[in-house]
């Protein structure tokens, strides 16, 4: 898909965006308060008509305004999940799940009934009335009642905003299921950059109306040039890996990435399967030459690709070191006095010595 | 109850039911229309559709007979159409009760659909509902107290006038004599005993109504609770409050 918006708002907010997004996984929109993210998706929703805009989806044109071209919202094949649920009051969980349903061609239909329910584990819900559940199960009711409509896209607008840490906990393993059965292109809105290190594989940055950066997740994470971009971001990367398997002996679990074999102690996660590990940038140190006789298994050879001092974008921050370990990239925060005596410039060899790994989901 | 009162009874129950029937018909869309517009046209329709609850009966009575009477624009074209002037006639009542209470109506449709608000529209406009769809699918059920409210007090409203039937209907009996001016009858011919059965009634059915009214809004569950309520149409003008639509507004991320 790809989409040009340029809409002017009372208070001088001006959303002057040019984005393409992949076809499939999720896209995750990243940035500050009033960026520009719900207008952007509202733009895509067709709830927006932007004066100046063009927007194609999986080959259909939904906006092209150097033709007076607009598809209403009521017309797109999109599914919009909302920040706050917005569950029909009048309706019971089921009737909700319906709505879009029926109104759905049924040579259109993707998404069973049974399906959507089960995802989203719906089956002892469905009688009940909106006010009668939590708040994480309505965002639940509300991700099922947008898939319903067998979307070509998926919105979804800081769907775990308006909740608390228990249930957005509850409700981001749904959510992480969904990513790897889903077909269809996702746009993810959010503001917690940890929400979006788990779920996303593309993020589109935005700062004031206007797209900063976009791309896969690995690749803009790692950009120092565009750090920290969130206060919640705890500086480091995110690696997808394959469990190699687990050792009984030492109680470990053996997953395999670009860079060589992690050691975790032992997950239960299945051999084979695909992970996400978090790894942050204060538990990489960096050596040049082969640590022997150390604690530490997660050792790799990397060559440095930059090196940041930190001193335009936060005084007090320490040195940012961007690495390529066999293909992924990796962060490490030095000190300024090791960069010096150690003379770490891009293109050196090193060993980066990995303290902490961290698992984040299962990515299916 | 004598005969005499049995037919003032009756008319004044069949008025206000084909009056409240006509005002929900024209009252929603105009409501509806009140609650969405941007349109500047708004203020000057909310203050014509609120007239009514400021100006005397007798000003609308007196400019409804003026206009509709056989020597008035619209009772003359009428004429020439073939058709009766509706002035001391019962379509004459139901023209005056429908302007009379006209904010009873649309006041609490307009509030009630203003606390619908935006989202769940936008949600079934996600899930393909076409504008008339969302309408009647979502904004008319939502609102469902709204319509309630509007349809008792509009009844209950209705009932209780004087001064426009009086002007436009006269006091025809069996045929534009309503309960109000029977009552007024009876009083100037002093036979208390009447006007008090006849009044007692109405003030029985009005606080019956009212505290239903009252009752139902309170009991609804929040959101779908009509702003307007039953105090709506007795809401000073000036006060009324800001528009509960967000207007389009910032990011909200």
């Amino acid at each position: 898909m790809r989409g040009r918006f340029r809409l002017a708002r009372g208070g001088g907010f001006v959303l002057d965006v040019d984005f393409t997004a992949p076809a499939a996984g999720v896209t995750g929109v990243f940035g500050p308060s009033a960026s520009g993210k719900t207008t952007l998706l509202r733009c895509v929703a067709g709830l927006e008509r932007a004066p100046a805009g063009l927007l194609e989806v999986a080959g259909e044109v939904w906006q092209d305004e150097a033709r007076e071209w607009f598809v209403p919202a009521h017309r797109r094949r999109v599914g919009y999940v909302f920040q706050e649920a917005g569950l029909f009051a009048h309706l019971s969980v089921r009737g909700n799940l319906e709505y879009g349903l029926r109104r759905t061609p049924p040579g259109e239909r993707r998404v069973r009934f049974a399906e959507a329910v089960e995802w989203l584990g719906l089956e002892p819900l469905l009688a009940r009335a909106p006010e009668a559940l939590s708040g994480g199960q309505r965002q639940r009711v509300a991700v099922a009642r947008a898939l319903l409509t067998s979307p070509r896209l998926l919105l979804m607008d800081e769907p775990l905003a308006a909740l608390d840490a228990a249930a957005r906990e509850e409700i981001l393993p749904y959510l992480e299921r969904l990513h790897a059965r889903l077909e269809i292109p996702v746009l993810y809105v959010s503001h917690s950059a940890p929400e979006l290190l788990r779920l996303a594989d593309h993020l589109l940055l935005l700062a004031a109306g206007r797209v900063r950066a976009a791309g896969p997740l690995a690749e803009v994470t790692t950009r120092l040039d565009l750090l920290p971009w969130g206060p919640e971001a705890e500086l480091g990367v995110v690696i997808e890996a394959v469990v190699a398997g687990h050792d009984e002996r030492f109680d470990l679990t053996y997953l395999d990435f670009a860079g060589g074999r992690l050691s975790l102690p032992r997950h239960a996660a299945a051999p084979g399967s695909r992970q996400r590990v978090r790894v942050l940038a204060r538990d990489v140190s960096l050596a040049l030459v082969r640590p022997e006789r150390t604690s530490v298994l997660n050792v790799f050879p990397a060559s440095i690709v930059e090196v940041s001092d930190g001193g335009e974008t936060g005084r007090g921050r320490q040195p940012l070191v961007k690495l390529d370990a066999g293909g992924a990239a990796l962060l490490a925060q030095v000190t300024r006095k090791s960069l010096v005596t150690l003379e770490l410039r891009p293109g050196v060899p090193v060993y980066a010595v990995i303290k902490g790994v961290a698992l984040l989901m299962e990515a299916g | 109850m004598s005969g005499a009162d049995l037919d003032p009874l009756w008319l004044t129950l069949r008025l206000a039911g084909v009056t409240t029937t006509v005002l929900l018909i024209v009252g929603t869309p105009l409501a509806w229309w009140l609650s969405r517009t941007g349109s500047r046209l708004r203020f000057p329709i909310e203050a014509v559709v609120a007239l009514p609850l400021v100006l005397p009966p007798t000003v609308l009575g007196f400019y409804l007979l003026v206009l509709l009477g056989p020597r008035g624009s619209v009772g003359a074209l009428l004429r020439s159409l073939g058709l009766e002037s509706p002035v001391f006639s019962f379509s004459g009542l139901v023209i005056g009760s429908v302007l009379y209470s006209l904010p009873f109506v649309v006041q609490p449709l307009q509030g009630a659909f203003e606390s619908v608000g935006r989202l769940p529209l936008e949600v079934a406009a996600t899930l393909r509902a076409g504008p008339f769809d969302r309408f009647a699918t979502v904004a008319v059920p939502l609102a469902r107290r709204g319509f309630l409210t509007a349809a008792t007090i509009g009844f209950a409203h209705t009932l209780g006038e004087f001064g426009v039937v009086l002007m436009i209907g006269g006091n025809i009996p069996g045929r534009t004599r309503v309960l109000s001016i029977a009552i007024y009858d009876h009083v100037e011919r002093l036979e208390y005993a009447q006007a008090h059965r006849l009044s007692l009634g109405m003030l029985a059915f009005s606080f019956a109504a009212l505290w239903g009214v009252y009752a139902m809004n309170v009991r609804g569950p929040r959101g779908s609770r009509a702003p307007g309520g039953p105090r709506g149409p007795r809401r000073p003008l000036g006060l009324r409050g800001p528009r509960t639509r967000r207007d389009g507004g910032g990011d909200a991320a």
